[in-house]
Order: C-alpha cells, then structure tokens, then sequence
C-alpha cells in the first residue's frame, strides 16, 4: 500500500523509506514559528529547561500579530519578550510592526515557508501552508521550544480523508465557501487526527489564495493538516518568492485513504457559518432576515489580496449601511501597501469603512472591533465560538468577503448577486 | 500517580476560546491566566473547583486555538484529570507536553454524572465513581508518551535523553 502525500513528507524528513498512519516519528524540521501570545510561553519553557541557543536561526521565524502595535501595556511586555528572544538569537525571521503581517499570510508571501516542508507552529491555524504542497501543523508553546532548541517533533503519523474536487466556483463563491461547506459536511472534529488532502482537476482550477484559505481552516474541522498537490499555480506563486529549493512531493496513485469525498465545486453556494460552531452551516440566501451591527474583513482566512479585490469590487462607489461598523484588515503590510496603490483604501473609506495595519485583532476578540452584548458580526476570520470577538452574548457570523461585503452594503446577511 | 476529586460536566465542543478566553492572553502568567477559566461557559467553576477535582466532557475537548495555556490554566485551577469521549489533537499534545493528566473514555464521559466524588488511576487508566460505584477502564498512554509524562513533561524528557546519550 503506497503512502498519502503528507505520510511521503512525512517519511522524508524521518529519514525513513516508508511510515505508515498510527506510527509514532521524529522529524526534521524546516520552520518553527511563534507569534506574540504564543512564544513568550515557548520563551519561558525554553529557558526554563536550560537551552541556550535555537537549533538554526534563519529556521525559527517569530511574528508579533496578534495583539499589534501593542494594545495595552501587557501585550507591550510580551512583544518585549519576543523581541529580546529575536535579537539574543539572531532570529532571521523575526517581523515586528512596520514589516510584519499576520503570519499565514506573511510567511507564503515572503516565502519563509515552500513546497515540501516539514512545519510547525505555536498557531492552530499554521495547517495554511499546505497549500504550497508542505506539510504544517499547529502545536503549542513547549513543542514550539521544543522544535526550537533541538530542530525536530515527534508525530503521529495521520491517515488521510481525499477530497475529490471538479468543476469551477460560482462567481460569488471563494475558498471559504468550500471549506465551510466541508466543515458542516463533516462536523468540527470529521478530520480529528487526519489529514484532508486535496485534489483532483477542480483543485488545480483553485488560486493560490482559496487554497491557503481552504487549508486554514482544515483545523476548524480537527484536522492535523490540509495538503494541496503542487501544480503550475504552486510553482507560478513560489517563483522569485521561495527562499529554498521547493521539493515536490506526490501521494503514491495507490495511497489508502480512510475516506474520498467528491466535491463539485460548480455546486458551492456562498455559505455561512451560524454561531457557535464552524459545522453550524446555512446558505447566506436562507439568512437574510439576519440584522447585523458589524462586519470584519480580514484575517489569516481572508485577508489576502483577492479578498480585498472582492471587498473592493463590492464596496467600490456603495455606501456601507447605516448602523453598520465595517472594519477591513489587509493581512500584510504589502497588501495594505498595494491596496493603497490601487486606489481600493480611499475606495474602502469613501464606502464608509475603516481600515486598520495588520492585525489579528478583532477575529479572537483582542481588540480593534469587539462586540456588545447581543451584538452581531459578519466576519470573513475562522471562529465563532462564543466570546470569540467580545461580549458572550455576541454572535460570529463566519463568511466569505462576497458575503461580507454585500451583507456591509445592506445591514443584513446577504448572498453577493452581480449588478 | 492518581487523583480523587469531585466532577465538573461539560457538553461536546469545549474550545480553547471559553476554556481561557484571548481577551486575557496578554499576560503568560498561569496564575493570573487561571482566575478566569471556564469562565465564559461556567462562572462559578474557578470559585468551586478544589484541587483533585475532574473534568468530565464529550467529543472534541479543547478544540479551536493552539493555546498552550488552556491546559495549563486547567492544571493551574488545581485540576486533577480531564476525562473526554476524544480530545482535539493540539490540546491533547499541548496537556501531555505540560503534564496535565487526561484520558478519553466514552463510557465514563456518559455515565458519570455532575459533582459525582471520583478517582483516577493514571498509570492503570481505571476511573472509579464513588458516588455510583462503577468503574471505568481508559485506554492507557504509548509508552513513548508515558516516558513523557514520566519525566514531567516534554523539554524534560529531552534533556532527560539528552544526558542519556
């Protein structure tokens, strides 16, 4: 029986010919990453256990994200944290305010991270970068400085489910349709423990930014990591932008999965998740009764360039309803700096919006758009759970930015419609 | 190594953000981080819990968020054990790797019920409710993680095996 392509990844960095799922490893690693909240955690466990340097500067990368430029005093003192570990280290990869973005959009842009790597990261949602054909997990602070000091994790190797894809999206229809869609189609915890694996010809139709979004949310349904085959549109996006040599890894044609799930992507239709689950899925049409007091744009989800392009697109020349607080977050400070070249910044505040630096901000309730009491929020981020953005009686509704815009121009939850 | 302690019952689902939500995570320290867990689906859990005490829940346990100080506020409140039907995967390593004791036992997740009096045998993985009587069997740990637990958690088990050669 051959391998899945997670499992010859896997096995690649094992130093081994052949894993199978269930089998415990040690494996090398490619990139360790932490963020502000994160690493200090892994700061004071490293130190604590006596380790004095980290196994590879230029493969440790820390990004201050989720809680800058700092929001108060203690977050002050956690950056600080982050900042002294960087300089002390000679971390080469180290993005304060000024250069950083949120990191699953910062790393692949910056191409920290490439096709063929073993990753992790103290961040659930660092399964993004599978979508450039790497293996990636989130794990927590002590793996963080576990992988730091000794450059290896141990793994449990996962079995696979298949996602089959054809056909092409609807035009108002994006990456975030499709996983959530996926994720009410098999709960919060359908991919405990395994890995979901992408492909087919429909897979191949999807831009590099679906594929980021689509594996960024595999966690949402329990997953280890998401994986797309690399393809043109991979090479096409690492060129000119990856640090290293990105190796390409392919599942054996007779690899075992647990599950193959076949998905006609021409069926998608634009999809929100009701609060407080991401499983907890509806057609937007079937929610437009729904009044909302704020919508958010952004995140490691959906604050990538095409996601700002579909928010403009919308925005552009319309008014974002009265009693609704827009708020967009281009996730990198080069795609803050391309919105603005573009004309789409003055677009977004002429509509009535504001636009803040990059941020995590709001998606986990640390600041920048939190909710009142009974408040709701259309929001392009990844979580609905409760408190998630605020106030426990605020309510997360989770959407693509067609969705999200649309729903800013009219007060309700509205399935975008051309013209 | 084992715990006795009354029960706390939670439904499936439990997530990172309301076992420690992020408005407080600006701050690593556990012992302030711990004032408010559970808080924002059980308000009076950090007032009543004791040390030894049991969490008991359903499918999914900890699932959303990497946070490492979901467990680590848990252990922090005094918590002895967490008993789930299944645990999300980075919650599950992050309690390991930080030694708080867990094992996933459907039945017993069923069964037992709120402020049941029970114990928890680690190393067997037998769950005794005092209260009823019955006793459950989880699955036990893989020997690569009970050295883990063993050794008090994952950077010592690195060191630990580094002086070993």
């Amino acid at each position: 029986m051959g391998m899945t392509m997670t499992q010859k990844i896997l096995a690649a960095h094992a130093g081994l010919d052949k894993v199978e799922a269930g089998q415990l490893i040690n494996a090398k690693l490619d990139i360790v990453l932490g963020n502000d909240i994160t690493t200090p955690v892994a700061v004071n466990e490293f130190k604590k256990a006596g380790f004095d340097k980290v196994f590879d500067k230029d493969r440790v990368a820390i990004v201050l994200d989720h809680f800058v430029p700092n929001k108060d005093i203690k977050a002050a003192e956690q950056s600080k944290t982050c900042r002294d570990f960087a300089c002390t280290h000679c971390v080469s990869h180290f993005y304060d305010v000024g250069k950083m973005g949120i990191e699953h959009a910062l790393l692949p842009e910056q191409g920290v991270v490439t096709a063929g790597d073993c990753i992790i990261g103290a961040d659930s949602h660092t399964c993004t970068y599978g979508a450039l054909g790497a293996f990636s997990t989130g794990v927590g602070s002590t793996d963080m400085a576990a992988g730091m000091a000794t450059g290896m994790a141990w793994f449990k190797v996962p079995s696979a489910i298949k996602f089959e894809l054809t056909g092409k999206l609807p035009y108002n229809c994006s990456g975030k349709d499709v996983i959530l869609t996926i994720i009410g189609m098999i709960g919060v915890d359908g991919a405990l423990y395994k890995s979901m694996e992408f492909a087919g010809e429909g897979a191949h139709g999807l831009s590099m930014d679906d594929r980021l979004c689509i594996c960024n949310m595999a966690i949402e349904a329990g997953a280890k990591n998401g994986i797309f085959p690399v393809d043109d549109v991979t090479m096409a996006y690492l060129k000119g932008r990856s640090e290293r040599e990105p190796v390409v890894f392919e599942a054996d044609s007779d690899a075992e999965y647990e599950k193959v799930i076949e998905i006609d992507l021409s069926k998608i239709v634009p999809t929100v998740a009701c609060p407080h689950l991401p499983e907890n899925t509806h057609a937007a049409s079937e929610l437009s009764d729904i009044k909302i007091d704020q919508v958010v744009i952004g995140s490691c989800t959906n604050g990538r360039m095409e996601d700002m392009e579909a928010t403009y697109n919308i925005l552009n020349g319309k008014k974002v309803a009265d009693g609704v607080r827009c708020i967009i977050i281009p996730a990198t400070m080069q795609i803050l700096r391309e919105c603005v070249q573009r004309g789409w910044y003055t677009a977004f505040i002429d509509a009535g919006a504001v636009v803040s630096t990059p941020t995590c901000g709001p998606c986990l309730g640390g600041y920048m758009g939190i909710l009142a009491a009974g408040e709701k929020c259309v929001a392009t981020t990844n979580r609905n759970f409760v408190g998630r953005m605020g106030h426990v009686n605020s309510e997360v509704y989770l959407a693509s930015p067609y969705t999200a815009a649309a729903s800013a121009l009219t007060g309700y939850i509205t399935e975008y419609v051309e013209g | 190594m084992n715990t006795q302690g009354k029960v706390f019952k939670y439904p499936d689902n439990v997530d990172t953000d309301v076992i420690i939500p992020a408005r407080y995570l600006n701050t690593p320290d556990a012992k302030e981080l711990a004032l408010h867990c559970m808080e924002d689906i059980d308000a009076e859990f950090v007032k009543n819990v004791q040390i030894g005490d049991v969490m008991v829940a359903g499918w999914n346990f900890g699932c959303g968020s990497s946070r490492e100080h979901a467990p680590l506020v848990i252990k922090t409140c005094g918590t002895g054990c967490v008993i789930a039907k299944s645990f999300a995967r980075i919650f599950y390593r992050n309690a390991i790797n930080i030694g708080l004791p867990i094992l996933e036992c459907e039945q017993a997740a069923d069964e037992i019920n709120a402020g049941d009096e029970v114990t928890v045998d680690f190393d067997t993985g037998v769950i005794t409710d005092i209260t009823t009587g019955k006793t459950y069997k989880a699955q036990p740990f893989p020997p690569f993680i009970q050295n883990i637990i063993r050794c008090g958690g994952l950077l010592k088990s690195l060191k630990e095996g580094e002086n070993n050669g």
